[in-house]
């Protein structure tokens, strides 16, 4: 008889909150019982709320058990577990699960479905299929694939994948890198990670295709170092790869050479803007370059280079397997696709959805999140990162789209949604946006360096209430000169989310720190 | 921590093919090992990948994850950024420093406390890691427990 399939993540969230522990007593339990099981490591759903989230494989359906605790697996052992039996932590089967049904997985598919570092169950899920089609069909036809699908990219910046790839194709070089933008650092985004956990070897293989289609015999993942787990799960799943014969030379007779370094960051923020990513790349000081020359031009060590977020490469594969044109189907206007939006802080059900754009914040926080963790009102909602703005209740209508977004003074950025209910003190948020811009920024341009420094100080006195009105208009002096004389978004955008605090939430800077 | 000495900071090199595009790297799998950076490691590494000290230490100096103290045999990181603080990390955080009777970047009886700018478990904030792990929903009772722990194995 197969043994029983028991599923519990192997992922940073359900581990921050006893997953380990759980997989441990599931394994004595089972000894001690004498019962044989097979313990899979998957990655999350997604349903970061219901972590740790246990699944058990009766009959081909996963029947799921949530927030699950070590404790527990002796009473659900003993209420047959193994035949999905009832217990107070049984959900129901996986697939029934509300949260999960109603979203539209392109990119996260095979996030929580299937063993992260089995070469097998990749392949079982067509696993590698995308790269094998970009063999037969070519680089023309991966490149044509991915203008016609109307990909952004997802890292924030929003610009079109097909048009920075096909820029590095028709560049001529010796060589030419793909450098994989995994340094999420943005408050409130953790997908990139949950992607690397879940489903590892995707983006392996949309790695890959983009350096076949461009014509890059070398990669480099640029990955943060406060994601231990999902380093030691992307090194393991790249030697799996390569030792599976589909990362390095002549790539299953292809033909095609291609192979992955993966980089550690070392703890600064800037270093997720492209050019600092490339600077730090090259082991030096992550400060930002002026652009022009585009990285697609010259990018890693002077070489064309596409870089991209961990998102934008991996939604490529599905791309490649079911068409351009199927993903352009999805979404609205110039915004095309699905975004895997992240629901963080003070929210009831946190977690990852990925549903196509033109979904609305409020349908995600009230919908699928459930509003706030504390029960009272939302006072605010930062979407975007750190560099995001403060969008008040009433504007929780604004359908997800790049540009709506940009309508309303706001982005949509990674897709990260921080909500905050009616105790925040927006004035100190506003302080914290300059104060966080004054801890990482590069230095290099005089707006960013020196201005977030005296945003701090003038932030302060406006909540001290000295000279209130010459300092509210010394801040918005402050921030155009900052918008408009920035290098990069660092400088340039952390005025975003302090004139949104000036225009919705101005009388906070009166009462902060009085509450 | 131990300090790392001249050998093993060779041996480091030379797993890095001795590539000074590798100094990020080679930085990091100093501090992931040792903790920190001292300064005669930023003498000999400028040595060994024919950079200047200048260079060297530019880099030492820009990235927060690379110490110059030494730091505690536990470190202790407690995430500051948005999604932590609209579920109480500026509350935790000065729980904590007041609980430790320390503040941030110190070290005292072991432990250095270090703030973090999001470990990307902002479902489940806020977020604490201690010794490279990280814990989720963390409120004041959770965090005396993980202190606890840490008291236990010193």
């Amino acid at each position: 008889m197969a043994r029983t399939k028991i599923y519990v993540p192997r992922e940073t969230a359900a581990v921050s909150v006893g997953a380990d522990e759980v997989a441990l007593a599931i394994a004595q339990v089972a000894k001690k019982n004498g019962v044989d099981i097979e313990l899979i490591r998957n990655g999350s759903w997604g349903a970061t709320w219901l972590e740790p989230l246990l699944e058990v494989e009766v009959d081909g359906t996963r029947v799921a058990y949530g927030n699950v605790s070590a404790a527990d697996i002796a009473s659900m052992f003993d209420a047959d577990l193994l035949s999905g039996g009832k217990h107070e932590r049984r959900l129901g089967p996986t697939d029934e699960i509300p949260y999960l049904v109603n979203q539209d997985r392109w990119t996260f598919w095979r996030c929580g479905r299937i063993n992260p570092l089995s070469i097998e169950d990749f392949e079982l899920h067509q696993g590698f299929r995308a790269l094998k089609k970009a063999f037969v069909d070519g680089a023309e036809a991966v490149l044509e694939a991915v203008a016609e699908s109307g990909l952004r990219g997802r890292g924030g910046a929003g610009f079109p994948t097909g048009i920075k790839w096909r820029t590095v194709a028709n560049a001529e070089a010796d060589q030419k890198y793909i450098a994989c933008n995994a340094d999420e650092g943005d408050s409130g985004t953790f997908s990139d990670r949950m992607l690397m956990e879940g489903d590892p070897l995707g983006l392996v293989e949309s790695m890959a295709i983009a350096g076949f289609a461009v014509g890059a015999s070398k990669g480099y993942i640029y990955l943060r170092s406060e994601y231990p787990l999902a380093h030691s799960i992307l090194s393991r799943a790249i030697e799996t790869a390569r030792d599976a014969g589909w990362l390095g030379e002549n790539i299953k007779d292809s033909g095609f050479d291609f192979d992955i370094e993966l980089h550690l960051g070392a703890g600064s923020y800037v270093c997720g803007e492209e050019t600092a990513m490339l600077e730090s790349l090259e082991g030096k000081k992550g400060i930002v370059r002026f652009k022009p020359p585009l990285p697609a031009l010259e990018g890693l060590f002077g070489k064309p280079t596409v870089v991209n977020n961990v998102i934008s490469l991996a939604s490529v594969a599905n791309i490649i397997n079911l068409g351009g044109e199927r993903y352009a189907g999805m979404g609205v206007d110039r915004s095309k696709g699905t975004l895997a939006f992240q629901l963080a802080g003070n929210i009831k059900r946190g977690g990852l959805v990925e549903k196509s754009f033109g979904v609305t914040l409020r349908e995600l926080i009230e919908d699928w999140g459930g509003g706030t963790a504390s029960g009272r009102p939302v006072k605010a909602v930062q979407v975007g990162g750190p560099l995001g703005a403060y969008i008040p209740a009433d504007q929780l209508d604004t359908p997800m789209d790049y540009e709506a977004f940009i309508g309303i003074g706001a982005m949509i950025g990674h897709g990260g949604i921080v909500v905050f209910d009616d105790t925040a003190d927006m004035a100190q948020l506003a302080r914290f946006a300059m104060e966080f811009c004054a801890i990482e920024s590069c230095g290099k341009c005089t707006p960013c360096r020196i201005g977030s420094t005296r945003g701090v100080e003038v932030i302060d006195k406006l909540i001290e209430g000295v000279d209130r009105e010459q300092n509210h208009e010394l801040l918005v002096d402050l921030c155009d000169t900052m918008e408009g004389a920035s290098l990069c978004a660092m400088g340039g955008m952390t005025p975003y989310p302090v004139r949104s605090v000036l225009k919705y939430f101005a009388e906070d800077f009166a009462s902060s720190g009085k509450k | 921590m131990a300090r790392i000495d001249t050998e093993t900071t060779s041996q480091i090199v030379k797993d890095h093919n001795g590539k000074p595009e590798l100094l990020v790297q080679i930085l990091q799998t100093i501090v992931t090992r040792f903790g920190w950076v001292p300064p005669e490691t930023v003498r000999q590494l400028a040595e060994e990948l024919n950079l200047s000290r200048a260079d060297v230490h530019g880099v030492v100096e820009y990235y927060h994850d690379f110490r110059t103290k030494e730091p505690g045999k536990h470190i202790v990181k407690i995430c500051q950024a948005e999604a932590c603080q609209a579920m109480g990390s500026r509350q935790l955080t000065d729980y904590a420093q007041k609980t430790l009777a320390m503040s941030m970047y110190d070290t005292e009886n072991d432990i250095t406390l270090e703030p973090v700018y999001c470990l990307g478990n902002c479902a489940c904030s806020p977020a604490v890691m201690i010794d490279g792990k990280t814990y989720g929903r963390v409120d004041e009772s959770r965090f005396n427990a993980l202190l606890n722990n840490l008291r236990g194995d010193k």
